[in-house]
């Protein structure tokens, strides 16, 4: 495949729907007159068999590819997936992209306004779980005129959303593709949620979450939380590689507290990055969804039975070096598919890099993906 | 294995063979699948549902090209994954004698499915006893391979392989034999290149 072929969506422009009728969560709380903003590339088909849906992961949003027709330094978070010529190729499928609720990047949140109080919503914004996202999207997906999906597909949280897919609205998910992913969190995925959510909270400028109408963002509290995260995307192998010990711009130690290791300066680049665009109060709602999923809970911990309802095609795919959602967790949602003798593919994909491994441009992951999507493309252009 | 390809659209002679001891409809669990060329015909020709195991990247890739439900997994990690009696046949193509634990994995087999399907290079043809009578370790279609770059580790003969399955308390159903992918009916033990076998719990 050549540069040409791997060609952009190009300028993009985000559109927005407005949804009226209230959506019942699985909290018990409902939330009405709420939006949410999405992108689209490539054509719907005459037939509408051949639209994808890309379900985001913790810190990204609607923008998969292409860029931001706002900003043109604004690259879609998986550009190198989504694309004419790419692995998901638009020249042949619609793909959707959409900003989950409570998220940040334009979809009602906590920054909202609330109708019934004039004011933002802050920490009165419901908890939302991975399941009431999908019942969201599944009304995007009503109001564009798609009844089922050639393929939902995500990464780490968005693989949740894609694993929540094929067993809530079975008969509208063809292929169920979810990377780097986990059927439920362990006790050390919610320890470190919790570390990151006490950094946020425990922030003074947080103000029990209200900190908007201070005019301050609980910056502190996001730095630590994003720190935190970010160790957990990586291997160590990687860290090691790119940083190991290397000192920062001098060759001793200046035995202080300052930054003095490449990778205390990396880390504190990455947080004050993310605290400059990310919500404090979205952060909480997104770790608790992550926290909650489980959908064999209500099946007395029994994932094949949880999953015994769902019909798609699955591709699951984890990375070698991902010790936040390991291969082993990948295995749990293999084995409940082949306990239900669903059409499944499981691989196991050697690369250094991590949990990030999935946002990256590896040649067999790329490949394997290119592979499935072109077999859909078959079915479902044929 | 890395045995001489075959002409697109027609089966390995072996996996014809053992495509046809397989039902209609059957579960099929295929471990070494390689790109799942069996797999790919038994769904086609006979509606069987299946998956392939498969460690390696390329063959992996191979079976999502064609179609083919594969598990990217070691086979002497054992087949836990699978579930005991899930499948109808378990076949093992011409990658057992590459194998560290061959007799685990032959109990893992039978563990799995009903119906265990197995090929491999006969050991005890002439040509490996001349060669090795030559002062050299045979290097043949069904083994091209150095004996310093061979993957092949628990090389047996019929004899050998009829006498472990006997040990595990499997019992013989059928058996076939080719020479370079032709049925050998007269003195297959030393005839014979590949050996095929299908076995059930006594």
């Amino acid at each position: 495949m050549s540069d040409a072929q791997q060609d952009s969506v190009g300028v993009v422009q985000a559109q927005r729907m407005r949804f009226s009728e209230p959506l019942a969560l699985r909290s018990g709380a409902s939330i009405a007159d709420y939006e949410l903003v999405y992108e689209t590339y490539g054509k719907l088909n005459a037939q509408r068999s051949n639209a994808v849906l890309i379900a985001h992961a913790l810190n990204a949003s609607h923008h998969v590819a292409g860029r931001s027709a706002q900003d043109p330094d604004d690259i879609g978070w998986w550009d190198n997936m989504v694309g004419p010529g790419k692995p998901i190729d638009t020249n042949r499928f619609f793909v959707v992209g959409v900003n989950n609720l409570g998220s940040c990047f334009g979809s009602t949140g906590p920054m909202s306004i609330n109708p019934a109080t004039g004011l933002r919503y802050g920490p009165d914004f419901p908890v939302v779980t991975v399941e009431d996202w999908v019942d969201a999207q599944a009304r995007l997906a009503d109001a564009l005129g798609i009844g089922r999906f050639a393929a939902v597909m995500g990464g780490s949280l968005g693989g949740m959303q894609a694993l929540a897919w094929s067993h809530l609205y079975p008969q509208r998910v063809a292929h169920c593709v979810a990377i780097a992913t986990t059927p439920k969190l362990s006790a050390q995925n919610i320890a470190f949620n919790e570390v990151a959510r006490r950094a946020i909270i425990t922030d003074p400028e947080f103000h029990g979450g209200r900190f908007y109408d201070h005019g301050v963002v609980p910056a502190r509290g996001l730095h630590v939380a994003r720190m935190i995260g970010h160790i957990t995307y990586l291997s160590d192998d990687v860290m090691a590689e790119r940083f190991g010990r290397m000192l920062r711009g001098r060759a001793g130690y200046a035995f202080s507290f300052d930054v003095e290791f490449e990778i205390e300066s990396y880390l504190r680049y990455q947080a004050e990055k993310f605290a400059s665009y990310f919500d404090a109060n979205t952060y909480l709602l997104i770790t608790r969804a992550l926290d909650y999923f489980d959908p064999a809970q209500s099946h007395g911990g029994d994932l094949a039975s949880a999953l015994s309802v769902t019909q798609a095609g699955f591709l699951v795919i984890s990375f070698s070096t991902d010790w936040r959602f390991s291969p082993a967790r990948s295995r749990e949602i293999v084995q409940a598919l082949l306990r239900n003798g669903r059409d499944v593919t499981y691989a196991e994909v050697d690369a250094p890099h991590g949990h990030d491994a999935f946002l990256l441009d590896d040649a067999q992951y790329h490949a394997l993906v290119r592979g499935y999507f072109e077999r859909i493309a078959t079915e479902v252009l044929a | 294995m890395n045995l001489p390809p075959t002409p697109p659209g027609r089966l390995r002679p072996d996996l014809a063979l053992i495509a046809d001891w397989i039902a209609p409809g059957a579960r099929v669990l295929d471990l070494g699948c390689a790109d799942g060329a069996l797999l790919a015909h038994l769904q086609a020709s006979k509606g069987c549902h299946g998956y392939g195991v498969e460690i390696d990247d390329a063959a992996v890739l191979g079976c999502v090209r064609r179609g083919v439900n594969v598990i990217q997994q070691d086979i002497e990690g054992g087949l836990g994954m699978f579930g005991a009696g899930l499948f109808d046949v378990v076949v093992s193509s011409m990658a057992i004698q590459a194998t560290h634990k061959t007799e685990y994995v032959l109990r893992e087999m039978s563990a799995v499915g009903r119906v265990g399907i197995v090929s491999f290079p006969n050991f005890g043809h002439w040509f490996h006893a001349w060669s090795i009578l030559r002062g050299r370790m045979p290097v043949s279609r069904e083994m091209p391979y150095q004996w310093y770059d061979t993957p092949n580790l628990h090389l047996a003969t019929m004899r050998d392989f009829e006498d472990l399955l006997g040990k595990l308390g499997l019992r013989i159903l059928a058996r076939a034999f080719l020479a370079d992918g032709q049925p050998v009916s007269l003195l297959p033990s030393l005839r014979a290149t590949q050996a095929i076998y299908r076995f059930a719990q006594a």
